[in-house]
């Protein structure tokens, strides 16, 4: 039926339009639009985290050249990777301070669906997946800080590990499985190598896939307003209107992302050695400053209940009820908007005030 | 009629796939979780570790050391003698250390504090250390566990 156009250079395009219907995708691409509006900006966001996510893969691979997963060979292998390897300290930063700025790009990209009250029918799922995205995140900045093997790291771990050791029932055998043994060793470090460049990446792959699937399902979340005005209604084509701009931005990141490391290099400190006593001043990543910090001020008794399992109590308790905030807000009631949104702020607040208790103290 | 609609032929042949996909999913996820969790470490059989000597140390210090394969903290208290605790810390497991300053053994991770006889006496911590025995051998210290 179809044969390739006289054209040579459009050979190739005919010759793939005759086996996949590539026409469709493109009808498809053409159709897609993005809302514009003031909380437009905040739509980036995602695409931003997933970029830094492809940084983190192209980095991640580089350092597995080099990185030797065991107690005995990692610290002097990082060590090699940031003093002899040629740009060796430019790819350690730039995968260190992609990882963070990936994981504020994720929360600034969850706030701003929650504050767009983005998350209510039909996107619970989306909204469901995304704070899963953001767990494995989380995994993944764990798992990865203690690579290094230095002495920060291995506490960090062994706090780390120990709170999940709180959660009733699961908790021993979790972080015994974690640990790779009662306490946090050289059998640990594979462990968390294994998670780090195994498992989360196959989870997070097959999250971001379904993710983005619900979004392309139901399109971008438009502003509410737009319902009772149509009239008010404005977007922009997807490709190439948003597309080149989400690109520029891309491009922004990468530079910044450059900056820091150029400028505020990865530190390596001095090397783990699980028979002396723990460093003063000792700090997890700062996304974890929050937990760590409110578990500094629980009183070691509550009750029949020790503090930290109160703790770890009331943030499984909040974590849970943010996940279900689309249930809890389905903007039937407007008292209960307004205690949702505000229960937002408050949560930023409180995460702001004890990060920076953590970092200060 | 009731055991007709429970014993019909589609009903009998769903629990039977069912079941077995349950069994096949259990037979293929025991062995993964019993993979995954390490066999027991067989505790090393510490009796006694010679953890200081007199000269070592100077009264109202301290020192981690090794006590099979766990941290341990030996205090020699500001009046000479000596005290022993697991170093592990009873919040969150970090090593604790001597604070000289304080008289006190200390926890960096979450500033929790503890007395000489290892209770538990400020911040965080829910319990005391747990004890070890000193003995002395001439200018040696010897800890062993609580018998």
């Amino acid at each position: 039926m179809s044969t390739s156009p006289a054209n040579p250079k459009r050979a190739l395009l005919a010759w793939v339009k005759d086996r996949y219907p590539v026409s469709k995708f493109v009808e498809w691409g053409k159709h897609k639009t993005v809302p514009i509006g003031p909380g437009a900006f905040w739509y980036y966001f995602g695409g931003i985290t997933l970029f830094l996510f492809l940084i983190q893969v192209g980095t991640g691979i580089l350092l597995m050249f080099y990185y030797k997963g065991s107690a005995d060979t990692a610290f002097a292998s990082v060590r090699f990777i940031s003093a002899k390897v040629p740009f060796g300290w430019l790819v350690r930063s730039v995968h260190a301070w992609a990882a963070n700025l990936m994981i504020l790009a994720a929360c600034v990209h969850m706030f701003s669906v929650f504050f767009m009250r983005a998350y209510r029918k039909p996107r619970e799922l989306t909204w469901v997946s995304g704070i899963a995205l953001l767990g494995i995140l989380f995994g993944f900045g764990f798992s990865g800080y203690l690579l290094p093997w230095n002495e920060l790291a291995f506490f960090a771990t062994k706090v780390g590990t120990d709170i999940i050791g709180v959660i009733p029932y699961v908790g021993d055998p979790i972080m015994y499985v974690l640990r790779g043994g009662e306490d946090v060793s050289g059998s640990t470090l594979p462990r968390f190598f294994a998670l780090h460049v195994a498992l989360f990446p196959a989870l997070l792959t097959m999250l971001i896939a379904g993710h983005l699937f619900f979004i392309q399902m139901q399109g971008i979340h438009e502003p509410d307003a737009w319902k009772a005005h149509p009239e008010q209604r404005k977007t922009m084509p997807f490709f190439p209107h948003f597309f080149m701009r989400e690109l520029l931005l891309w491009l922004i990141t990468l530079n910044i992302v450059a900056v820091l490391a150029v400028f505020f290099p990865a530190e390596l400190g001095i090397e783990a050695d699980p028979f002396s006593p723990a460093p003063a001043g000792i700090k997890p990543e700062w996304y974890f400053l929050a937990t760590f910090e409110f578990l500094k001020y629980m009183p070691a008794h509550v009750g029949p209940m020790e503090g930290e399992e109160l703790g770890l109590l009331i943030i499984s308790a909040g974590f849970l009820l943010w996940c279900f905030v689309p249930w809890i807000d389905r903007g039937r009631s407007r008292l209960m908007t307004n205690i949702v949104m505000v229960a937002g702020v408050a949560i930023i607040v409180f995460l702001a005030i004890m990060t920076y208790l953590g970092h200060t103290s | 009629m009731w055991m007709k609609g429970l014993f019909n032929r589609r009903r009998v042949l769903n629990w039977f796939l069912g079941g077995s996909t349950f069994a096949w999913m259990g037979s293929v996820m025991y062995p993964v979780l019993r993979f995954l969790m390490p066999p027991p470490e067989q505790e090393a059989s510490v009796s006694a570790v010679k953890a200081a000597t007199l000269t070592e140390m100077a009264p109202n210090s301290g020192k981690v050391f090794k006590f099979g394969r766990k941290p341990a903290l030996i205090v020699r208290q500001p009046d000479g003698t000596f005290r022993a605790f697991l170093a592990k810390c009873t919040h969150l497991d970090c090593t604790v250390q001597y604070r000289e300053d304080k008289e006190r053994i200390w926890c960096a991770c979450h500033d929790g504090f503890y007395d000489l006889n290892g209770t538990n006496v400020s911040g965080p911590p829910p319990r005391p250390l747990d004890a070890l025995e000193v003995h002395m051998q001439g200018d040696d210290v010897y800890v062993t566990r609580k018998s």
